[in-house]
């Protein structure tokens, strides 16, 4: 029994660092340092533990990005992934959720697979619906949001902690999984792994290799558009005292001023 | 007017607040029909008629709860084709946002995820949205098919607009895929009283100064003084202090609450993208260097376990 596992992930402007838009009002990209999604490692942890305990599996890490792209990639291969799919096209520029769940989904698919698994959500886009788009395209069950995986017998369970109940989900494989922050901590590349990474083969695809019109993608082929994007003006600086005793009630009385209490 | 399909988040048929959100931005781009699934819409149809829904369109099936997700896209996708609505609106929960997502794909239509305000525009409803940890605010709107938005808690007020609410049957197919992945076990959690993160005028967090799962009663005094919801920073559910449906940052909840009271928390990049776009901010923090202090309109310099347990008690003495 073999299982191909492919794990979709993103290359991401550093959430620490000032991210801005362009002014195309696409993601700055050159602004701030490009690094793996820090949602994605816990991703590609979950496969790495799922790989760990079948028989015979491969593990391919699949990004569509630009040329820095290959950075978040080469991060999988060195915590374990066997080999990666990088899809670059200048047409890819402005691509919405829409649009990259297509590129995603068709190379996936040219990967061939047994199980998707991916982050909650990205940390610069943060909608969080990939997951779903990709199990809509693909035609497979949806296990999203686990905090918890295992996959047996040709079935993957997993928990989903929801905000009214936590639910237990089983569906057969093939299958997508998006796991959560509470999954698991992500494993550090050891210096072996980094060494190793730099032999794996990255296969490079653009849009025609998949059978994709550059139109369908990109800022001219995007469902939604962006009509402006304004700075949050700086809050203005509020009071701050030091408590010498009585912080608690001046905290209070502010309170109260302001009708809270 | 054109119909706007609202997909109703509901409790065997106790309507959640953020649906009655979503019947007030509907009414401003059309009629609301509102989509109810599952038992109880007997019970939500009066509650959904007194906020605007014109219709209620019912349909009730144990796929509804068996099976995760796609059963409700089938049966909005149904309402679609029997409305030919001017945008679907769904509330911005897990489940709303991947609801959302794959109705939007099956009817050829853009998505906009979590939006903050929804108003009408001359090419169809203009979405607000927070971006980069809420350091940035967009305006987008959705260029090809029928809108589908999702809208984050809070971001309207609940208004009563009475409206007919008439229940009408919705004739649902569920297609292969609706049966894919089973729910084989459900635990509601346990209700703590206090209101939903999300949905809570004030909040109340705690985060690394709180130092240790005990002293979160402290925290939760001073929220329970002033109705509020519990908060927590990844620091403080990350220790295993507090549970992480509670963490408020980019991997957790984003609240926008009228009050946020961060008590221990340094602020973050991660925990101001959640939190940042609240409406008054309070902190109490012993570094008076700690970056949650940019953000403040009140802060006091000192420790919570003196401060917090004091500003309790004189709200309480306040309330009488």
């Amino acid at each position: 029994m073999s299982l191909r596992i492919v794990v979709a992930v993103k290359y991401v402007p550093d959430a620490t660092g000032d991210r801005h838009f362009a002014d195309d009002l696409t993601t700055d990209r050159d602004a701030v340092d490009g690094l793996l999604s820090e949602l994605d490692e816990y991703a590609v942890e979950q496969a790495l533990q799922i790989a760990e305990s079948a028989e015979g599996a491969e593990i391919t890490v699949l990004t569509v990005g630009p040329e820095d792209a290959k950075d978040a990639l080469r991060k999988a291969l060195s915590m374990g992934a066997d080999k990666a799919i990088h899809v670059e096209d200048d047409a890819l520029h402005g691509t919405d959720v829409i649009g990259t769940s297509l590129v995603l989904a068709k190379a996936i698919e040219h990967a061939g697979y047994d199980l998707v698994v991916t982050g909650m959500a990205s940390t610069d886009g943060t909608a969080g619906v990939v997951p779903a788009l990709l199990a809509e395209r693909l035609g497979i069950p949806q296990v999203t949001l686990l905090s918890e995986v295992a996959v047996a017998g040709g079935k993957v369970t997993g928990r989903r902690d929801g905000d009214a109940a936590s639910e237990q989900l089983e569906a057969s494989l093939p299958a997508l999984v998006s796991v959560t922050d509470q999954s698991g901590e992500a494993r550090y590349p050891s210096f072996k792994g980094i060494m190793a990474a730099k032999k794996k083969p990255v296969e490079a695809l653009d849009l025609s290799d998949l059978g994709i019109d550059g139109a369908e993608v990109g800022l001219v082929g995007a469902w939604s558009a962006v009509q402006d994007a304004t700075a949050r003006p700086p809050r203005t600086a509020g009071t701050i005292v030091k408590d010498e005793g009585e912080g608690g009630k001046q905290l209070a009385a502010y309170l109260a001023e302001q009708k809270f209490i | 007017m054109a119909e706007v399909l609202v997909l109703v988040d509901h409790v065997d048929g106790a309507v959640r607040k953020p649906t009655l959100e979503l019947l007030t931005l509907a009414r401003r781009i059309g009629d609301p029909v509102a989509v109810h699934l599952g038992p109880g819409a007997e019970t939500a149809a009066p509650v959904l008629a007194e906020h605007g829904a014109v219709k209620v369109l019912a349909a009730d099936a144990p796929e509804f709860t068996d099976y995760l997700v796609v059963p409700k896209v089938d049966a909005l996708q149904a309402a679609a084709a029997a409305t030919s609505p001017a945008a679907v609106l769904v509330a911005s929960s897990a489940e709303g946002k991947e609801v959302a997502a794959r109705l939007a794909l099956r009817l050829g239509s853009g998505i906009i995820t979590d939006a903050t305000d929804v108003t009408a525009g001359d090419d169809g409803p203009v979405a607000t949205q927070s971006a980069f940890a809420a350091a940035f605010t967009t305006r987008s709107r959705v260029s090809r098919g029928v809108p589908v938005i999702t809208v984050k808690p809070n971001s309207a007020p609940v208004e009563p607009a009475p409206a007919a609410g008439t229940v009408e049957p919705l004739a649902v197919t569920f297609g292969e895929l609706a049966t894919g992945t089973k729910v084989v076990a459900r635990t509601p959690r346990q209700s703590t009283g206090r209101p939903e993160l999300t949905e809570a005028a004030i909040v109340v967090s705690g985060g690394r100064g709180v130092n240790g799962a005990e002293n979160f009663s402290v925290i939760e005094a001073l929220a329970d003084s002033l109705g509020a919801a519990v908060g927590a920073s990844r620091a403080a559910v990350d220790a295993g202090w507090y549970p992480h449906t509670n963490q408020v940052g980019q991997t957790g909840k984003s609240v926008s609450p009228q009050l946020y009271i961060a008590n221990g928390i340094s602020g973050a990049i991660q925990h101001r993208a959640g939190m940042q776009t609240s409406k008054t901010i309070v902190a109490v923090n012993k570094d008076a260097e700690a970056p949650i202090f940019d953000l403040v309109d009140y802060g006091v310099v000192g420790d919570l376990f003196q401060v917090v347990p004091q500003l309790t008690e004189e709200i309480t003495a306040r309330k009488g």
